[in-house]
């Protein structure tokens, strides 16, 4: 809401300057956006009255215009505008004025014909995007003032950022009684009389859907002149809220809204068939509305109808077949409440945002009608002439919206707000806000008036009484509360735990969106169908991840095109996984890298990295679980990973999560360099830990036996760690391998693994024999179960 | 000079020469081995006559015992000299980079949600959790937002079908908490959020914490209290804060809190549009019908509900220009954030 701030001192003279006033309308909730001139800068610009017009002798397009400016002689001024006439009042810049932008007039030849000024348009003055001529001024102005002065261009426009809640400061009216408020000044309604009808013209009206428009006020005008000039004052307060000037018949309607908040609309009279019907659409219904469109109302819309068909949108736009012309002789004016419940979001359906459907959507005080009805009918008799027959209303009581009272409690005022507000402070406020307060054993009962329809609880008065008394006089209270521990099982892991673990390991933290592009989803998910959005931002991010993959590599990619060779990130967040019980939204952690396996270095060959690499920085997140050997690697393909390069993580036979190299199809097919690797967890699936539990330590030394053995190379190294876990018994206390070699000596298809054994005793020293013996019972078992061969 | 002297002066010649361990070890054998020469004249001692074998004897070992200081006070340079060669080729240039594993780091949004959590869990808050994808009611009815309501308009939100959408706000989780605890409530809500809504200043998916507390004697000062507290703290700056009025469905009073600018101190910039203040919050007094919605009874219990953006506090935190850096990823941009 745009406020001239001139409009606003004729209603209430706050005494405070712009600046001030723009600081206490924000601290009451009127949150102002800018505070902007009406006018750009120029000087030295006077109302001038054309004397005498000459053809210019050479120049077709151009005049020759003797300028009455006040002074004891009239100026020659050379004009090309087509609507120059004798007699006429327009702003002259004189000769040392300086127009927007700087531009200086100067004494100059035009074709060699003297001209000592210039006669301006609204655009030449900054007064409007574009003209056609020049701007008239009230034929009876005084030649030689100020134009500044005459237009009052002085002027400051407020914007106003309203919350949804503030309907009824759609109109100055609603803002003059913030001010007034906030100010501790006076508030004076606009007065508006009733129009004596002159003629008996009426025009019937009936409600078929009472509910969503309880009342409508209309009115018959016989014989106005839709040519006539809108007077000057209304064109600029239409200008500098931001409302083009279309005639008065527009212009009026468009004035009232801005002045008490009240949309309205004009229909031509002869164009009218029968009688107003307000009812919602029905199949069939087909209407042209003012800007060309042609809509096919859906029956949840509120239509303006007569005998023949649909008029206009309810409360959003009116139609074409009804609008007014110059030819316009007749009106029908409107005056409607229309429920806000029946407007709201209908405007959108459509494509649309009016002032009158943003109005009607946010609510219009329902008491309004007739009073807006009387002033624009005034308006309209004094500037385009016509005769007024009686005000029509149709109106539903019952489904008018009730006016609450409320109670208000002081207790309820300090328990809410943490304060007092003295009792005649309490009533003050509430009056100067238009409430009806009456005493009562235990507070107040209060109604509000009828603009005020957002108030209709105790704890919107306190809002109220807050508000005005100063949210600064609220105390700022340390809080006090009566606390207690809640359980931190120490089998639960939290996720900053696994976090840190990433980040000491060298990975970024990313953060992606949740929803992805499908091609990449599919590319790395191919046999989950994700979630899609039914109205995406764009093409690319349309579908709900399945996996915090498609993010990662997306972001990979973007550094990779920037020159870092060497690249590790990790993201948890929720994956949306579609199941058959519904939507599943789990929390993942993933991770993503490529590059070589450390960062460069002197002293250490650069490596790539591979599968062990992000392997072990896995096996480290295991690890915090308390128990890593609950995990296993199962090697099982993905679609996504290289078939031989790609394990399933697993723990008491449930899926935790997937380790791999991207296959290098779809690696090839998204443009992505070097071999990346990836793992994705189920945050569940690292949950819950073990808690440590002590194991005594033993006081005699370990021994250590390293074996070599070749085994077949389908025999993975977790079979053989686990027959040898059962075979060493409880002497064996640990188990490594520290190589694996396939080559000269060893048979082709099989492989040759180095182990160390290390055993202890907690009773004895080891002596060679038993050491011996628990490592050949080793040696059998794989042997028996491997077919191994011992290499020695 | 008889003969042990010059013996002895011989052996302390050798000793002195030897130029390593080895050399010296063998003056040692020499002279002192089980077949060296002192060794051997200890061996001659029967021969003497008894009456000069006392003080002869005693000659010899005072010789023996002479050496083998000398020999030890040798080896010990030796030893020292030894090392100090080794020591000198041993030297490293300390200046060159360590090895192994660069830490990496984590995401700004991240730190800013790790200290706002922090800070709210020193006043006894705990952090609740709820789902991204969420039905209509608790995203809006349930907050008072029925449909049509204007404020929906200002929301943008991603749908799925008629019933469920994208939450474009945390909370939802004061609805879900709500739900399933009876007062005390005394939650942050922290996460991600949506809306469809795509420009240098919004991005279609950012992160909100919303915070909750509700009991039997919960006033609006205490709201102000709280979060001038969080600002001062989050800031690390004695800021001046001010509370002004606005409007959400789901609180009444509401407020939006502003903070001095951070940038300008006040005085007026870019940032703050010259009003020398910023806008960081949301908040104000639970409405009674969000309590009607959750059957808590409004008339016994009080509560409070604030909401941030933690893009927001991000950037004015670290001077952070640009939106959209966050969700890039570049590395350039996470590495300056450990």
């Amino acid at each position: 809401m745009k406020v001239s701030e001139q409009w606003l001192r004729d209603w209430v003279d706050s005494g405070l300057s712009s600046a001030e006033l723009a600081a206490r309308l924000t601290m009451v909730g009127l949150e102002v956006d800018s505070i902007e001139s009406a006018a750009p800068a120029f000087e030295q610009v006077v109302v001038g009255r054309v004397v005498s017009l000459m053809p210019h002798p050479d120049a077709d397009r151009l005049r020759v215009a003797t300028v009455d400016v006040g002074g004891a002689e009239p100026l020659q001024i050379v004009c090309g505008a087509p609507n120059v006439a004798v007699g006429m009042c327009a702003p002259t810049a004189l000769i040392g004025a300086v127009l927007p932008g700087g531009f200086k007039i100067k004494p100059s030849k035009l074709r060699g014909v003297q001209s000592q000024g210039m006669l301006c348009s609204a655009k030449e003055l900054g007064l409007a995007e574009s003209s056609d001529g020049l701007l008239p001024l009230p034929n009876d102005s005084q030649p030689g003032q100020d134009v500044r002065e005459l237009l009052g261009l002085d002027d400051a426009l407020i914007e106003i950022e309203l919350t949804p809640n503030r309907g009824d400061c759609l109109g100055m009216e609603g803002i003059a009684r913030e001010v007034a408020t906030l100010d501790r000044r006076e508030f004076r309604p606009l007065p508006v009389e009733a129009v004596k009808p002159t003629v008996d013209a009426v025009f019937p009206v009936v409600l078929r859907d009472p509910a969503d428009c309880p009342r409508y006020v209309g009115r018959v005008i016989r014989g106005v002149d839709p040519t006539a000039e809108t007077p000057l004052w209304m064109k600029e307060r239409l200008r500098r809220a931001g409302v083009r000037s279309l005639g008065p018949l527009v212009d009026v309607t468009n004035y009232v809204m801005l002045e008490l908040g009240q949309p309205m609309h004009a229909f031509d009279l002869d164009r009218l068939t029968g009688g107003i019907e307000v009812r919602r659409a029905r199949p069939g219904d087909r209407l042209e509305l003012l800007n060309g469109v042609v809509v096919e109302p859906d029956g949840e819309t509120l239509l303006i109808t007569d005998h023949a068909g649909p008029l206009a949108l309810a409360g959003i736009m009116g139609g074409e077949i009804s609008s007014c012309t110059d030819a316009t002789r007749d009106v029908f004016l409107e005056s409607a409440f229309f429920a806000p419940a029946s407007i709201a979001g209908r405007a959108r359906r459509y494509g649309l945002q009016t002032d009158s459907s943003y109005r009607f959507e946010r609510g219009v005080d329902s008491n309004l009608q007739r009073r807006a009805a009387e002033r624009a009918t005034q308006l309209l008799i004094d500037m385009a002439g016509g005769e007024p027959g009686p005000i029509i209303e149709a109106v539903s009581s019952a489904h008018l919206p009730a006016q609450p009272t409320i109670r208000l409690r002081p207790e309820r005022i300090r328990k809410l707000l943490g304060m007092q507000v003295p009792a005649d402070e309490v009533a003050n406020i509430l009056h100067r806000l238009g409430m009806t307060v009456m005493g009562h054993s235990d507070g107040w009962q209060v109604i509000p008036p009828s603009s005020r329809f957002d108030i209709t609880l105790e704890a919107d008065l306190i809002e109220e009484i807050d508000r005005i008394h100063g949210y600064h006089q609220l105390p700022s209270n340390r809080p006090l509360a009566r606390l207690a521990m809640s359980p931190q099982p120490e089998t639960q892991v939290s996720l900053d735990r696994f976090t840190a673990a990433l980040v000491q390991r060298g990975f970024q933290e990313a953060i992606t969106y949740s929803f992805v592009d499908p091609a990449l989803q599919k590319a790395l998910d191919p046999e989950r169908a994700p979630l899609p959005l039914a109205n995406p931002i764009s093409a690319d991010l349309a579908v709900m991840r399945t996996s915090l993959w498609p993010g990662l590599l997306k972001a990979l990619i973007h550094n990779q095109k920037r020159q870092q060779p060497r690249v590790r990130l990790f993201e948890h967040g929720l994956n949306f996984i579609p199941a058959a019980d519904g939507l599943r939204q789990e929390p993942y952690l993933g991770g993503m890298a490529v590059g070589f396996a450390l960062p460069e270095q002197w002293g250490l060959a650069k490596r790539s990295l591979d599968f062990f690499d992000l392997k072990a920085d896995v096996e480290a997140l295991l690890a915090l679980t308390g128990e890593p050997e609950a995990f296993t690697f199962v090697a099982a393909p993905h679609p996504a990973l290289h078939p031989g390069q790609s394990a399933r993580i697993e723990r008491a036979g449930g899926v935790v999560g997937w380790l791999g190299a991207l296959h290098p199809r779809v690696a090839r097919e998204l443009d992505v360099e070097g071999d990346v690797l990836a793992f994705e967890l189920r945050i569940v699936g690292l949950q819950p830990a073990k808690a440590p539990t002590f194991r005594d330590l033993s006081r005699f030394p370990a021994s250590r036996r390293d074996i070599a053995v070749t085994v077949d190379e389908a025999v993975t190294a977790r079979a053989i760690y686990d027959c040898i876990r059962q075979r060493g018994g409880e002497l064996l206390r640990d188990v490594r391998f520290f190589d694996v070699y396939r080559g000269k000596g060893v048979p082709e298809g099989r492989k040759s693994l180095a182990l160390g054994l290390i055993l202890q005793d907690f009773s004895r020293n080891l002596t060679d024999h038993v050491v011996e013996e628990a490592v050949s019972g080793i040696i059998a078992g794989l042997t028996e179960q491997f077919d191994a061969t011992l290499r020695v | 000079m008889d003969a042990l002297s010059e013996l002895i002066q011989s052996a302390q010649t050798a000793i002195a020469g030897a130029g390593d361990l080895a050399a010296l070890d063998q003056a040692r054998v020499f002279y002192l081995g089980k077949k060296g020469t002192l060794t051997e004249r200890l061996k001659e001692l029967g021969r003497l006559p008894p009456a000069q074998r006392r003080e002869a004897g005693q000659a010899i070992n005072e010789a023996k015992q002479v050496l083998e200081t000398t020999i030890a006070a040798r080896k010990a340079a030796l030893e020292a000299a030894a090392l100090n060669a080794r020591l000198a080729t041993e030297a490293i240039d300390v200046t060159l980079p360590g090895r192994g594993q660069q830490p990496g780091g984590y995401h700004p949004l991240s730190r800013t949600l790790a200290r706002i959590e922090a800070l709210f869990a020193r006043v006894g808050f705990t952090v609740a959790e709820g789902p991204e994808v969420e039905d209509d009611f608790r995203n809006f009815e349930a907050l008072n937002i029925p449909p049509h309501h204007p404020a929906r308009a200002m929301h943008d939100t991603f749908y799925f079908d008629a019933h469920t959408l994208l939450r474009t706000h945390t909370s939802p989780v004061q609805i879900r908490v709500m739900e399933r605890q009876a007062p005390p409530v005394r939650i942050i809500a922290p996460g991600r959020v949506y809306r469809c809504d795509s420009d240098l200043t919004h991005s279609p998916m950012f992160h909100q914490v919303e915070g909750l507390l509700v009991d039997e004697e919960v006033s609006f000062a205490d709201l102000k209290g709280v979060l001038d507290d969080f600002l001062r703290n989050f800031f690390e700056r004695d800021l001046a804060v001010r509370f002004r009025p606005s409007y959400f469905p789901f609180t009444e009073p509401s407020a939006e809190v502003d903070i001095q600018c951070v940038i300008c101190g006040g005085g007026g910039c870019r940032v703050c549009k010259q009003s020398g203040w910023l806008e960081v919050l949301g908040c104000g007094m639970v409405h009674p019908a969000v309590f009607e919605k959750v059957g808590i009874d409004s008339e016994r219990y009080t509560g409070y509900a604030f909401g941030m953006g933690v893009e927001r506090l991000t950037m004015l935190r670290y001077g952070v220009n640009d939106l959209r850096l966050f969700f890039d990823n570049d590395l350039r941009f996470l590495g300056q954030f450990r």
